[in-house]
């Protein structure tokens, strides 16, 4: 019982790892859009605590300013997305992904 | 001390990750990823990364989360009924696929053990972490300014009624 008390940092990979399982089940599975655009910003927060887990292990802080950046670009994306839901939701008054199927034939 | 911590955290943010996907109201989802981000942002602490952590709070709790509930807010989303129960045994055989590809992964990160380096007092504080920001990555630090400006202007031309 070793793994229980003495934490290193492999204990926070793995928690890493299943957060990222956790969002990729989440996006596979929901077919509410906001849930899965929700999914993939947990994705995204799942690889950040893997890169800030490196940055400890060698000692150096440029994970955190890739972080920082990821961050970043995760609110910009996010801003972006939500804008296209609203599109989407005042042409088709949905929100299933499903049942955005135009283009298909 | 640090396991205590460590495993409540771990264990609050592994469950309300998992709440977050299986909810059926969108709210409540969004509350379970504020705490998921939360519980994130205290592991970042125990891993000596001081600004990120404040910055996660920030930017992720603080700023993208109540732009998520915002946009529910306005969408007025229902409760997802629970309609026809189709596809019951694909998501069930998904979930147990997932969870076994879960623990083989998890246990395959066990194989080497990694440990902290010896970190200096200030490590991961924000003069450290500006340093590196301001002369190693000045260019995309511009760059994220200007897909800043144009994710703006994109959202507002994409979101906007037609006058």
């Amino acid at each position: 019982m070793d793994w229980l008390y003495n934490i290193s940092l492999n204990h926070y990979l793995a928690l890493s790892a299943l957060l990222f399982i956790v969002g990729v089940l989440g996006v596979v599975m929901r077919k509410n859009g906001l849930i899965v655009f929700m999914c993939i910003e947990l994705m995204l927060n799942a690889v950040n605590l893997s890169f800030i887990v490196f940055a400890a292990r060698h000692g150096n802080e440029t994970g955190h300013a890739f972080v920082f950046f990821v961050m970043t670009v995760a609110a910009a994306e996010a801003a972006v997305g939500l804008a296209i839901f609203l599109a989407l939701f005042r042409n088709k008054e949905t929100v299933y992904i499903d049942e955005a199927n135009e283009l298909r034939h | 001390m640090e396991a205590i911590v460590f495993w409540g955290f771990s264990l609050m943010a592994l469950l309300s990750a998992i709440m977050m996907v299986f909810h059926k109201n969108p709210i409540h989802s969004a509350l379970s990823l504020i705490l998921t981000l939360f519980c994130t942002a205290c592991l970042f602490v125990l891993l000596n990364a001081g600004f990120i952590a404040v910055m996660q709070i920030l930017i992720y709790a603080g700023a993208i989360m109540v732009l998520f509930v915002f946009v529910i807010m306005m969408l007025n989303l229902q409760r997802e009924g629970l309609g026809i129960r189709r596809h019951r045994i694909k998501k069930a055989v998904g979930m147990i696929a997932c969870i076994l590809v879960g623990i083989r992964f998890a246990s395959v990160l066990f194989s080497q053990n990694i440990d902290k380096a010896n970190l200096p007092a200030d490590f991961g504080s924000i003069e450290n972490v500006g340093t590196i920001i301001f002369t190693n990555f000045f260019f995309p630090f511009e760059l994220i300014a200007i897909l800043l400006l144009s994710a703006v202007v994109g959202a507002v031309m994409v979101a906007k009624t037609k006058v």
